[in-house]
């Protein structure tokens, strides 16, 4: 996952900084730039209040089976927050999925990229066309449809059919992400580290997949993360299997245990962790390849 | 050309490429003698990339046959031929330092890393980038980058090299420096040089055969004094240098009679018939003026002088003739005399050996 500022308001920031000084006095452009940062600072916290809650109420001393009102501080959810065994597997099949699904969809979703952008093949606008096809279409469709077909085969929903269609849908975005890089590589790379007398797996390994590793790196993490969210298609797929998020839906209607906060609040902090580690390796790969550029 | 297959170290035989309904190389037969340079030249589109890229195994012949040292190798992978390129972008390994860029190929070879890396630091002091080993190609200037693309070529050993463009995105004085260099290195190792470039003084300069591409076929190859002095098409005429081409009729042996009627001898015409052009270098050309006595034998036009630039070095001479064709003439500037004013009337005058006679295209 790449962390970009959104583009539009990236665009507003800098024409505030270029406008001129002068035409209207340094007090009205004082007057704009205060503006501005009151406006940025509410879209911020319209954005991380849920955030903020989330991670309040999981100290929160709630009494009953409901945690929706604040009633005193308390840690007593966070030492035992695997409590409950439903929900500690419904968390750990999350994960497994999550990473099952990550390495098979960033795997395929890689040689497909290599193959759209390498080949000039036949049917290449019309693959390009179903890549994006999940990308664009409901998920209420695609997990009908996917479970449609488990029926009409006679496959059992479950651990298997979650990852099944977790990995058709994630593999669009692999797909996507990988392409993008290696449109942006120079192709005589690769011909140079077989010319060198490298096989097409070895330029693989040696040369393309180190240069394209930063694109594969994010796609590996965006699908992991579009894994481990994903209610809808995994609603009709998953049998008598429990997802973290489905777990957490159901619990909605009897009541949201505390320890549901808790670890939201661990998986949040892991997920700050990981994103300041992928900025730290973007950045660093960054600066080699625009040093790269021929001068 | 000359050169029969057995004793040739790349031969094409028959060779095409179609790319969908362009035909980039047509029917192509050439023979690289074994040791030589031998530059491809032509403008953009007429092949020359392409039929490099043939010899590379990066692009199959869409029919013939591509052999190196005797044996064929149209189906092989680039991997399992014996040359090696020189790409015009360099295509350094980003992620790797120089000395591992250039150890590259012998690592694949299985050659011991220690082995690899001392033979990949000897391949940089070759091309005087010794010290510069442990930095990453884009730590390097675009002339530095140039010579690690050729150190890791060369260390390797091949059989031949293939330089596409090498110096197409250098600056001109850069250009000029890495041209001596390259061929000082060739002479050095001693192995096939196959040099693809639109640049015809590039061409002229290194290469000791240079083949002159044109919509996919050779027009002519030969030494650089004989593409110049003999052109024997009216495209390598105009395409090396400057020709003063005029419309003219084979009149009989030797014989050639311009469109205008204006009888000259012609040496070199021998085979052709009809409708041909004459050519003659702008340097073989001295004017003399009109009505003062011209040498026997000469071939003379009359002119107009249009144009009179003094270069220093020599006079640049734009002159109308009376066939209405504007001629080019370089005048040495050997005794320091005036040049002669715009508007006056002269006498084209050269040696007959030197009219080169092309078939009209």
């Amino acid at each position: 996952m790449t962390i970009e500022a959104p583009p539009a308001a990236g665009r507003a920031v800098e024409e505030e900084i270029a406008a001129p000084p002068g035409r209207g006095g340094s007090s009205r452009d004082r007057l704009r730039h205060g503006a501005l940062a009151v406006w940025s600072a509410l879209a911020l916290l319209y954005l991380f209040i849920p955030i903020f809650i989330v991670v309040l109420f999981s100290f929160n001393d709630n009494q009953g089976r409901f945690n929706f009102t604040w009633q005193g501080f308390t840690l007593r959810h966070w030492t035992d927050p695997f409590a409950d065994p439903d929900l500690a597997r419904a968390l750990v099949n999350s994960v497994e999925i999550a990473l099952i699904s990550m390495a098979i969809a960033t795997a395929l979703g890689t040689f497909m990229a290599m193959a759209l952008v390498r080949y000039r093949s036949r049917g290449r606008s019309a693959i390009d066309f179903f890549v994006f096809m999940p990308l664009a279409s409901p998920e209420v469709v695609l997990g009908a449809s996917l479970l449609a077909m488990f029926l009409t085969l006679n496959i059992n929903t479950g651990f298997v059919t979650i990852v099944i269609a977790h990995v058709m849908f994630t593999v669009s975005y692999v797909v996507v992400t990988v392409k993008a890089r290696l449109e942006g590589m120079d192709r005589h790379i690769e011909e140079a580290a077989m010319d060198l007398g490298a096989s097409e797996w070895t330029a693989f390994r040696k040369v393309t997949l180190p240069m394209i590793f930063p694109g594969v790196a994010a796609a590996a993490m965006l699908s992991a993360a579009i894994s481990f969210d994903d209610y809808v298609i995994t609603a009709f797929n998953a049998g008598q299997t429990q997802t973290f998020p489905l777990f957490i839906f159901g619990a909605t209607r009897q009541g949201v245990p505390a320890e549901v906060n808790v670890l939201a609040t661990m998986l949040l902090v892991v997920v700050l962790i990981l994103m300041g580690l992928n900025v730290m390796v973007q950045r660093r790969l960054a600066r080699r390849d625009r040093a790269a550029q021929p001068a | 050309m000359a050169a029969t297959q057995a004793e040739a170290d790349i031969h094409l035989d028959g060779v095409s490429k179609r790319f969908g309904d362009m035909t980039a190389v047509d029917d192509l037969t050439m023979s690289i003698p074994r040791g030589s340079f031998f530059a491809m030249l032509g403008p953009s589109g007429c092949g020359k990339t392409t039929t490099l890229r043939m010899i590379g195994g990066f692009e199959d012949p869409s029919e013939g046959k591509v052999f190196l040292g005797g044996s064929e190798v149209t189906q092989l992978p680039p991997y399992k031929r014996d040359v090696n390129t020189v790409f015009q972008s360099y295509a350094l390994f980003p992620h790797l330092s120089v000395e591992r860029n250039v150890a590259f190929g012998l690592e694949r070879k299985k050659v011991g890393k220690a082995e690899a890396l001392k033979r990949a630091n000897e391949a940089l002091e070759l091309v005087q980038l010794g010290h510069l080993g442990k930095r990453k190609p884009a730590q390097l200037s675009g002339g530095q980058q140039q010579r690690v693309a050729l150190a890791r070529a060369l260390v390797n050993r091949p059989r031949a090299l293939l330089l596409d463009e090498p110096l197409g995105a250098l600056d001109l004085r850069l250009r000029k420096q890495l041209q001596i260099e390259l061929k000082r290195i060739q002479q050095d190792v001693g192995i096939t040089f196959v040099h693809v470039t639109h640049d015809q003084e590039e061409a002229m300069s290194m290469a000791d055969t240079i083949a002159v591409m044109n919509g996919g076929r050779i027009e002519q190859a030969g030494s650089a004094t004989e593409l110049y002095e003999r052109p024997r098409t009216a495209f390598v005429a105009n395409f090396l240098g400057i020709s003063n081409l005029i419309e003219a009729k084979v009149t009989g042996d030797q014989r050639v009679a311009t469109h205008d009627g204006v009888a000259l001898h012609a040496p070199e015409c021998a085979g052709l018939i009809g409708d041909v052009q004459i050519g003659v270098r702008p340097e073989k050309i001295t004017l003399i003026l009109d009505g003062e006595p011209v040498p026997d034998g000469s071939n003379v036009l009359r002119g107009k002088i249009l144009v009179a630039a003094f270069l220093g070095v020599s006079i640049q001479y734009v002159i109308q003739a009376a066939g209405g064709e504007e001629l080019t003439v370089f005048a040495q500037n050997t005794d320091g005399t005036e040049a002669f004013g715009a508007g006056r009337e002269v006498q084209l005058v050269w040696k007959p050996e030197h009219t080169f006679v092309v078939q009209r295209g």
